[in-house]
């Protein structure tokens, strides 16, 4: 008459999280590969428009575009604009291109 | 089987509240016998108690165990020599709340990497002895006083120590669970055990099966009686 | 090593119901830890996954983009750059493109208006965001309103795909000719120009050769447009310093509680078991296993938790931050990412310094003499 140790309910429990984990890295790498083939209609725009940015924040032009920009684009509309806009804290322009 | 000669024990040594809690005791214990230490609170019983199971060293003097003497050795040898010689009993059950009367009795064996199936055996096994099978799965909260004691000298037993030390076990006891404690205590004599019991009770020391009483006052030995 | 084994397993048996012992307590702990390694693992995968599709995406970028500069601001580039630049050995080929920003009024949105080639003058095809904002559907008309004031109608004749969202999500896409008398730019003039560098490794050298050749340029190679995309939320930015701020004091707080001592039945416990034989070694063991517990069970689900959020979610914690004032966002569906590296760094990150918050007020409790138990 001996229950389950705890210590088999918890190395179970272990086992099956960071299987799922595992899982996770596998299912990461997956859809990598095939996404890839569905990216081709974002690339090929790309291509054709010869885009240079992604398009995360269309607040200001140095935010919509910072691969374009330059550490004056900011002051362009307002000098005090640099902390103007939330995700102007988030991206810096090209570090190496004056 | 235990022996001291010429052992004293000093607290906080060279201050102010020095004091000289066993001074210059020199004893012999019997192997398969019950030795009963009795003096009043304060005689410094608990102290000489500590000293020959190897809980605390010696200010000065020397202490063998089974012929090997354990005065000065390493702490971890000493804990090796104490876990397997020594079973302890202390005067409140000091069972760990919260978990079962087995789990209780194991404890002290969990350290030594047994198979757990053997050792739920075994404890098993002493708790129908000490007639405590009904409550082996209870907490260990809701046993009774005299219970807890019973499940405490099972637990002294799991490691088959060859000494039995307990310092005032009935202190917390009727006299009928007092009784029954030392009748169970006694009966391991026949086990081959050696049992070392410190106690000012006279359902103890007066008991039938004690072999030898030992006085001790003020730090230091009577003289024998029986 | 059974014997090793069954000794672990022993003291994880008495870990675990110790653990139980004081559920509320321990509970509340496992809950912090995993919303510690939850927030900062949400904020890793989401940048690397970003990182990671802004790679995969422009990959295809000009390999050049050349901007005019007069008195330190954008201005537009002649028809003359693009004849010289072309001229240039290693260069391969030179675009002119011509595109700038239109502010929406009606839905405050701010789009990117780019002059194509292959559409019609009255039409234009518009990106997934725009159709959005504007309620627009292919066929429809959409207005939109110039600088001077006036509005103009157009129809849409496409709407772009979803799945290319990331980078035409506020596009709007019109005939160059029309472009340049909406916003009145002379014939002969672009907003920069696009250049195409045969070997890729003479970029740098072409991108030289332009800063002299021509007074005012300035050069972009594309390794360093995908550089700025790798820093994008690095440390030092806004989001990842909060994050990290917040996940830091969370932590110190769960490590001051751990530290600042053990109850009297915690140290009644040790005492106990020292009495009854536990060496120090084995009462560490004990405290190291319950702080594995809390930090492995923890971290696995913050980091499921942060994986589900980010991924199947679609960050809809972090989006609303990204966002800022932007009227117009792209759907964050990003295709799930996962660098090891990370994931072991966090895992370290999280679960050392937690183990030893656990192990140091331990070792003080693990050395109490057993002799004292024996006065109690």
């Amino acid at each position: 008459m001996s229950r389950p140790r705890p210590s088999t309910a918890f190395l179970a429990w272990l086992a099956l999280a960071y299987a799922l984990l595992g899982a996770a890295v596998i299912h990461a790498h997956l859809k990598q590969a095939v996404r890839r083939e569905a990216l081709s209609s974002a690339t090929a725009l790309v291509r054709r428009l010869g885009l240079t940015d992604l398009c995360l924040f269309t607040e200001a032009r140095y935010t919509r575009h910072p691969t374009q920009a330059d550490s004056f684009a900011a002051f362009q509309d307002h000098p005090g604009a640099r902390e103007h806009f939330p995700s102007g804290s988030l991206v810096s322009p090209p570090r190496r291109v004056p | 089987m235990i022996e001291l000669v010429e052992v004293r024990k000093i607290y906080h040594q060279g201050l102010p509240d020095e004091t000289v809690a066993v001074g210059g005791v020199t004893l012999t214990i019997a192997a398969n016998s019950v030795t009963v230490l009795r003096g009043p609170s304060g005689s410094g019983k608990t102290s000489l108690l500590s000293l020959i199971g190897g809980m605390a060293r010696p200010t000065s003097g020397r202490v063998w165990v089974a012929g090997r003497e354990i005065t000065s050795l390493p702490e971890r040898f000493l804990t090796a020599v104490r876990r397997n010689t020594f079973g302890f009993v202390f005067q409140h059950s000091n069972l760990v709340r919260g978990i079962t009367t087995l789990e209780n009795v194991m404890l002290p064996a969990y350290p030594l990497g047994g198979s757990r199936a053997s050792l739920e055996a075994r404890a098993e096994g002493l708790l129908e002895q000490l007639g405590l099978s009904h409550r082996a799965r209870a907490r260990a909260e809701w046993l009774s006083g005299g219970e807890a004691q019973r499940a405490a000298v099972a637990r002294a037993l799991i490691n088959e120590p060859q000494v039995i030390v307990a310092d005032e076990p009935t202190a917390h006891l009727d006299s009928k669970a007092s009784r029954e404690l030392m009748g169970i205590l006694a009966g391991l004599r026949t086990r081959g055990k050696t049992i070392v019991i410190a106690s000012h009770d006279p359902v103890v020391y007066e008991g039938a099966a004690v072999d030898r009483v030992i006085g001790i006052r003020d730090g230091r030995l009577d003289g024998d009686g029986r | 090593m059974r014997a090793l084994l069954e000794r672990h397993r022993a003291v994880l048996d008495f870990a675990l119901s110790s653990l139980g012992r004081r559920k509320g307590k321990n509970a509340a702990l496992l809950a912090v830890y995993a919303l510690v390694v939850f927030c900062l693992a949400s904020v890793v995968l989401f940048t690397q996954a970003l990182r990671r599709e802004a790679h995969v995406l422009l990959r295809d970028a000009p390999e050049l983009v050349v901007q005019r500069l007069t008195a330190g601001r954008h201005d537009l580039l002649p028809r003359e750059w693009l004849d010289a630049m072309a001229g240039l050995r290693g260069v391969s080929s030179v675009r002119g493109r011509l595109w700038g920003y239109l502010y929406d009024p009606l839905t405050r949105a701010n789009y990117t208006l780019m002059g194509v080639q292959g559409v019609a003058p009255g039409q234009i095809a518009i990106g997934p965001g725009v159709a959005s904002v504007t309620g627009a559907a292919e066929g429809d008309r959409l207005s939109l309103r110039g600088p001077g004031g006036d509005y103009e109608a157009f129809t849409v004749r496409e709407v772009l795909s979803s799945d290319a969202a990331l980078v035409s999500a506020d596009l709007v896409l019109m005939d160059e000719t029309k472009l340049r008398s909406f916003f009145s730019i002379a014939s002969g003039l672009y907003t920069d120009a696009a250049v195409s560098v045969a070997n890729e490794r003479e970029v740098l050298t072409v991108a030289g050769k332009v800063s002299r050749l021509l007074p005012g340029a300035r050069a972009i190679p594309r390794a360093e447009m995908l550089r700025t995309y790798d820093s994008i939320f690095d440390w030092r930015s806004g989001l990842a310093l909060l994050a990290f701020a917040g996940a830091v004091l969370a932590f110190t707080i769960v490590a001051w509680e751990k530290a600042s001592g053990l109850s009297a039945e915690e140290r009644r416990e040790i005492g106990i078991l020292k009495a009854i034989g536990w060496e120090t070694s084995d009462v560490l063991a004990l405290r190291l296993w319950e702080g594995a517990i809390t930090s492995l069970s923890g971290f696995a689900v913050g980091m499921l938790l942060a994986y589900a959020h980010v991924f199947l979610f679609r960050a809809a914690l972090l989006a609303p931050v990204l966002r800022g004032w932007s009227v117009l966002a792209p759907d964050l569906g990003l295709v799930p990412y996962v660098d090891p590296y990370q994931v072991v760094s966090l895992f370290f990150l999280t679960v050392v310094p937690y183990s030893a918050a656990t192990l140091v007020p331990s070792w003080r409790a693990a050395t109490v003499d057993p002799e004292a138990v024996m006065r109690t």
